[in-house]
């Protein structure tokens, strides 16, 4: 499972046109998916989803609306009732759960890092799960630190003594650490305060240009998702995918009334600062990123890029 | 001490509470009851380690056996010693065994609960998180479950290893109590030196065992202490963040 071998995204990512929708490598398919859980509640109703390799797919939506086990039923923390998932192409219920996931970076709200072992141990936790070098492993956690904006001197500390936002960014390093070619985020960034919450957003953007991930992406803040996303699969309660499409798709074509009250009143100015925000973002994070003597911020090619989302 | 002593060191018939030369010239005895003790207060709490820690993992997975288990330890744990003592010495006679088995018995009493309050310690999310990275169920009780836990079951087992060095002493009504044998043998002559000193030793026990087992704590879970400078350095980074976003904005 290597994404780099067919990743069609790399010419797009450098700023030249995206791949025609045709041709996008599915890397992720969800096939008449449907979860009911034994209480009855069905969580995800006939789900029909394609999502793309390389690129950030985001499931939004109202609390309740099946996004987690929409995620969780990825890597089989939890199985669908009936329907199919694939990833790359093969039935995820041919592979034995532990090693599937070994292969599928996970990132929460809560971070859930092991309160009992070091920042640099937690990062390297699915390399030794995987039996590499410990040696390498840690060399590699270090890179890591640095690629997320952690200051490696961090490394021997416990969770509990950093902030909130250095724990996402280890959560974060932690499911790149054995370089797996899926990432699912969980909410990963709404459990930090609002500034702390945008300058997450920009890094993983940034950070996200480098590593083309295929990155499915939870969250109910659908600026957020307009942040970020190439698509944006809009859940409604009882999870039913109500609309799935281009950010700039959805907010000038919502597929139904959910969706465009879920958009908001302000849809159109959302649309237009969506396009806007990003040259005033990029000037921003380079002021924050200056000061805090952190990574540099995205080049002009990123830019373009995300405009062109 | 002798400050305390001196002053009340005298009972009915004159004698003084405690008298030092009967230390000095018993000191084997005294010793020969410190080491029966410490074994008829260590052994059950090590096999109490060992039967709670398989029944509270057991309890805290299958959570409806959790309430009759707490049920049958806690009836157990109601049952005087000395009603145990009458029924076990019919099997296993005036040995320590007799001892051993209720002192175990009230070690699972308290070390059931602390194993399932420890695995309740584990906060989901972690449990989720090592799940969602690949740890099968075995691994993820050995590296991640079980050390969270720790300083919850180590609490427990403090408490139930300093109420236990005070239990023993009840083993001398069988002949069986270690330094409570200084209880007795005090009582039956009317000498208060024995007791006096099986109680300091006693005590004195106790503490020595709270402390080793809190510095085994310690060693451990040297991530459960840490974390107070988070607020500080949280603030530090709020601060840091805030003034050139504001600048920027
Ligand atoms: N284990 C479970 N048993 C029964 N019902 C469940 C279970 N887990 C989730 N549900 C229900 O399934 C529905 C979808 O839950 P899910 O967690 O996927 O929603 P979500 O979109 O992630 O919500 P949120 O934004 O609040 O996290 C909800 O109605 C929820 O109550
Ligand atoms: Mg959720």
């Amino acid at each position: 499972m290597d994404a780099g071998t067919h990743n069609p995204f790399v010419s797009e990512w450098n700023g030249v046109t995206a791949a025609p929708e045709e041709d996008v490598n599915r890397l992720i398919t969800f096939t008449g998916v449907t979860k009911r859980y034994p209480d009855g509640t069905v969580a995800v109703h006939d789900l029909d989803l394609e999502i793309p390799a390389g690129r950030i797919t985001v499931l939004v939506g109202p609390s309740g609306c099946g996004k987690t086990t929409t995620l969780r039923m990825v890597n089989r923390m939890i199985d669908p009732t009936t329907g199919t998932i694939t990833v790359d192409g093969r039935d995820i219920r041919e592979v034995d759960p532990p090693k599937l996931r070994r292969g599928i970076g996970y990132v929460i709200q809560q971070a859930g890092l092991f309160p009992h072992r070091t920042i640099i141990d937690n990062i390297a936790t699915v390399p030794y799960l995987l039996h590499q070098d410990k040696k390498q492993a840690r060399a590699r956690a270090l890179e890591l630190m640095e690629r997320v904006g952690l200051d490696t001197a961090l490394a021997k500390r416990y969770p509990s003594q950093l902030s909130g936002g250095q724990q996402q960014r280890v959560g974060v390093a932690r499911a790149l650490a054995a370089d797996p070619p899926i990432m699912l985020m969980d909410e990963p960034f709404s459990a930090v305060d609002p500034i702390v919450r945008h300058q997450l957003q920009d890094e993983f953007l940034r950070l996200q240009s480098e590593v083309e991930k295929t990155i499915v992406f939870v969250t109910h803040d659908i600026d957020e998702a307009v942040k970020l996303g190439h698509r944006i699969a809009v859940f409604q309660v009882g999870g039913v995918l109500a609309q799935y499409a281009t950010p700039d798709e959805l907010l000038a074509n919502p597929a139904n009334d959910f969706v465009r009250d879920f958009l908001g009143g302000d849809r159109g100015i959302r649309r237009l600062r969506f396009v806007q925000e990003l040259d005033a973002e990029a000037a921003a994070e380079a002021a924050v990123q200056a000061a805090d003597g952190g990574p540099p911020p995205p080049t002009d090619d990123e830019a373009a890029t995300a405009g062109e989302r | 001490m002798s400050a305390v002593l001196s002053p009340v060191a005298v009972g009915d018939s004159g004698e003084p509470l405690i008298r030092w030369d009967w230390i000095g010239r018993n000191s084997d005895i005294i010793t020969h009851a410190l080491n029966d003790h410490l074994v008829l207060a260590i052994v059950p709490v090590l096999v109490g380690l060992a039967v709670s820690l398989p029944i509270g993992l057991l309890c805290a997975r299958y959570r409806w056996l959790y309430a009759p288990v707490v049920g049958i330890t806690s009836v157990l744990y109601a049952i005087p010693a000395i009603a145990l003592f009458v029924v076990l010495v019919a099997f296993t006679g005036l040995t320590r065994t007799t001892v051993i088995i209720p002192l175990t018995l009230y070690t699972l009493s308290v070390l059931v609960p602390a194993v399932v309050d420890g695995m309740d310690s584990v906060p989901e999310h972690v449990r989720q998180a090592a799940t969602a990275m690949g740890f099968g169920t075995l691994r993820r009780l050995v590296q991640v479950e079980l050390p969270i836990a720790v300083p919850v079951v180590m609490a427990g087992l403090r408490v139930a290893t300093v109420s236990n060095i005070s239990l023993v002493s009840v083993g001398a009504l069988i002949g069986v109590g270690g330094l409570g044998q200084l209880f007795t043998d005090g009582f039956n002559r009317d000498f208060t030196t024995p007791i006096v000193v099986g109680i300091a030793l006693i005590i004195a026990l106790a503490i020595v065992a709270d402390v080793l087992l809190l510095i085994v704590q310690r060693v451990l879970t040297p991530w459960a202490r840490a974390g107070g400078s988070r607020r500080t350095e949280r603030r530090a980074v709020r601060a840091e963040l805030a003034t050139p976003e504001e600048a920027a904005l």
